[in-house]
């Protein structure tokens, strides 16, 4: 028998942590992006899951998709529930278990945010993920915080869509002086994990965050093959950059740099901005790439800030 | 060997969390509260009590940290006044449904508007039905012993459990109070040990906790939490008998005051128990067989002592800091009911007073005595000193 030579391109564990049972729609970001998480972080974590699609996604009782411990509590609390079960974990012997809030971005830039400003703030050691879905899915796709200009929502139809840009929550984390802040989809994988194994690898320093683009079919109004598509349209066309904030807040880094694709590509295939390409859209067009343009223009200036120059950013993680 | 020490209802719980070596505290402040979390900060700090204190930034947070701890297993503990007790509301459903043996001191406080941090009840007695065990205190050892017995209990039938005591009265008050060494509190609650039968958080048995239910499974665990009420109202019996042969204070689920032989009887809670004491003297002194029977234990409610002990008289009148509005004095509707049972009954009379703190004597008490003996008829809600 030959022995089958295997040259492995990427340095992912083979452990599943999330089963099969879960109950996520097909092309769910945020179940793609929690193997992908569990992956870095090992069985050793504990989830806080607040209301939001991940409440159903993990299982109905007596159904536990997931191969850690998962604390499911109200929706404005997952940053100090996981702050609470790291503190009884410590009390109790268990100092080297991570405990992780995973909340969707209206626990997280809505309802939720006075709790994580609270344990951010206190330098609490716990990961907080956002699984940013720019809506309230879980209830049917009403706006949030987190929603881009001119988006289509159930509360913000088409005649009045969302008037504001999104909430840069970064900015927010990073006036906090976290040690570790950083973007990820999860159509960048080896990108997401390297972060997951950066916050765990921060353990005792402080709240590491870490916010994901996780797109929802269902809710952009768009085909279940498209989520890993879209996400690399996300940041292709600068709409999400992927970047680390670092050093308490001090020090950017942009780790890729985007082809810079039309931003219409991205929007195109959402049935969510259809209206921008309908008569009268255009001025939300124009205030979604405005906005687009500010806050990518604003992190170059902070990347270069950081490292005096943008040619260390790398063209493409595949060489 | 224990001491005793003056010092206050606020300071008697910290010092009774000490003494249960409690492992994760969070709180936030609110008057009149306050000084319990100051205290506990120190002695955190000091290195006296090996303890997590999460200085959280709000009292919701504070009760949602108290659950993430508790969930693990450790002991965990919080306290807070009105709008603190408020706020947490929808997280002290959590931490009952959650089965999370939490013990949280509230001071009681008016709720506002308007502001007042003054006493009555309404505020703790608004969450009566969010599956919390609810104790009442008269005096400052109370405070003390029940904070030490409440954990006791709660980590028996893993419910939360609320320790009540007046603003000011209590909190700001200092009296002697026994302060029993560490030696002797670990025999009566040993420290807490993490035992898989809780249902802890357990890396090797992963679980998913409070998940969705549906209706074909909810409805089971609601039942189990009454249950677990009735069970508690064992477990309490049990534990206080203990608590009274280890230490010689002996409480129960309410207290009998010159009950013996008594035609009428003051239903009371908490501080103006002692104003309604004093008054009973002076009337049994002028030939008025009257008693006081003092509320402790609200929930679980002890229906059939209540029967046991009311059932008999000639009348009964329940005195309430507090009001179930559109409806009467909290006390008196759940006395009422519990008596509704038996075929001989006596009437029952409701008396609303020292709402928002105004001051109660025992001048009040002896007026609510003679109003009740003149009434023939049986009289739902009165206010007592009310200006109109
Ligand atoms: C206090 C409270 N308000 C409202 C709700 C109803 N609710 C449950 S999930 C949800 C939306 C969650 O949105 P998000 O955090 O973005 O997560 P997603 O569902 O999109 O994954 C809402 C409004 C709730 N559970 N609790
Ligand atoms: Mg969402």
């Amino acid at each position: 028998m030959s022995e089958k030579k295997t040259r492995r391109i990427w340095d992912v564990p083979d452990d599943e942590l999330l089963h099969h049972g879960h109950t996520a729609c097909q092309g769910c970001g945020g179940a793609l992006s929690m193997r992908l998480a569990l992956k870095a972080l090992g069985e050793n974590t504990v989830i806080t899951i607040p209301a939001c699609c991940w409440t159903i996604i993990a299982g109905g009782f007596p159904g536990h998709a997931l191969k850690v411990p998962v604390f499911h509590t109200a929706f404005e609390t997952a940053a100090i529930v996981a702050t609470g079960i790291k503190g009884g974990l410590n009390m109790t012997g268990r100092k080297e278990v991570i405990s992780m809030a995973w909340a969707g971005d209206g626990g997280t830039f809505d309802i939720g945010i006075q709790a994580l400003s609270g344990a951010a703030e206190r330098g609490e050691d716990i990961i907080y993920v956002v699984y940013d879905n720019e809506a309230y899915m879980n209830t049917g796709i009403q706006r949030s915080g987190a929603t881009p200009v001119g988006a289509w929502t159930t509360t913000t139809p088409y005649k009045r869509p969302n008037p504001r840009p999104k909430k840069n929550l970064m900015e927010i984390m990073a006036a906090h002086r976290i040690p570790y802040a950083a973007t990820a989809t999860p159509a960048f994988p080896e990108d997401l994990i390297r972060k997951f194994r950066k916050a765990k690898a921060l353990a005792g320093k402080g709240l590491r965050f870490i916010h994901i683009l996780s797109p929802c079919p269902p809710g952009w109004k768009m085909a279940s093959d498209y989520s890993i598509h879209v996400a690399r349209l996300a940041v292709e066309s600068r709409v999400f950059p992927l970047y680390e904030i670092e050093d308490g807040g001090k020090s950017y880094t942009i780790n890729y740099w985007p082809k810079g694709i039309p931003v219409e590509d991205y929007l195109k295939i959402q049935g969510r901005f259809r209206h921008l390409f309908r008569p009268g859209g255009e001025k939300w067009l124009e205030a979604f790439k405005q906005d687009i343009e500010d806050k990518w223009n604003t992190l170059v200036q902070k990347h270069i800030a950081t490292h005096g120059t943008t040619d260390n950013i790398p063209r493409g993680f595949y060489k | 060997m224990s001491f005793k020490k003056v010092t206050t209802g606020n300071h008697a719980v910290s010092y009774a969390v000490w003494s249960s070596r409690v492992q994760v505290i969070s709180a936030y402040p609110i008057t009149p509260q306050t000084q319990i979390v100051e205290l506990l900060s120190e002695i955190v700090a000091e290195g006296q009590l090996d303890a997590i204190f999460i200085n959280v930034e709000s009292e919701h947070s504070a009760m949602a940290a108290c659950i993430g701890a508790a969930a693990t297993g450790a002991r965990a503990f919080t306290a807070t006044s009105a709008q603190g007790l408020a706020l947490m509301h929808e997280m002290l459903h959590w931490a009952a449904g959650a089965r999370l043996p939490i013990v949280l001191a509230n001071v009681n406080r008016a709720m506002a508007p308007p502001w007042s941090v003054w006493t009555d009840q309404n505020d703790a007695l608004a969450q009566r039905d969010t599956g919390w065990m609810q104790i009442y205190n008269e005096s400052n050892q109370e405070v003390y012993d029940s904070v030490i017995i409440g954990y006791k209990v709660a980590e028996q039938v893993r419910l939360p459990f609320m320790t009540v005591l007046d603003a000011f009265v209590l909190s700001h008050t200092s009296e002697p109070v026994e302060i029993l060494t560490q030696e002797e509190v670990d025999e009566f609650l040993p420290p807490r040990e993490f035992d898989p039968k809780f249902y802890s958080i357990d890396l090797n048995d992963p679980r998913g906790y409070g998940l969705l239910t549906m209706p074909s499974d909810y409805y089971e665990f609601r039942y189990k939490v009454q249950i677990a009420h009735e069970k508690a109202l064992e477990v309490y019996k049990r534990e206080v008998e203990l608590f009274a042969e280890i230490f010689g204070r002996k409480y129960g689920v309410f207290e009998e005051f010159m009950l013996d032989d008594a035609d009428y009887v003051l239903v009371t809670s908490a501080t103006l128990t002692s104003d309604a004491k004093y008054a009973v003297k002076k009337l049994r002194e002028k030939g008025i067989k009257i008693g006081v029977l003092k509320m402790r234990l609200f929930r679980p409610f002890p229906f059939e002592d209540i029967r046991r002990v009311l059932g008999d008289r000639k009348k009964v009148a329940v005195i309430d800091r507090n009001i179930g509005f559109g409806h009467h004095g909290i006390f008196y509707q759940e006395i009422k009911s519990a008596l509704y049972p038996l075929e001989k009954r006596p009437p029952v009379f409701g008396y609303i007073i020292g709402i928002g703190g105004r001051d109660v004597t025992p001048a009040d008490i002896e007026d609510i005595v003679d109003d009740m003996l003149k009434r023939e008829e049986m009289t739902e809600i009165i206010w007592k000193g009310v200006r109109l």
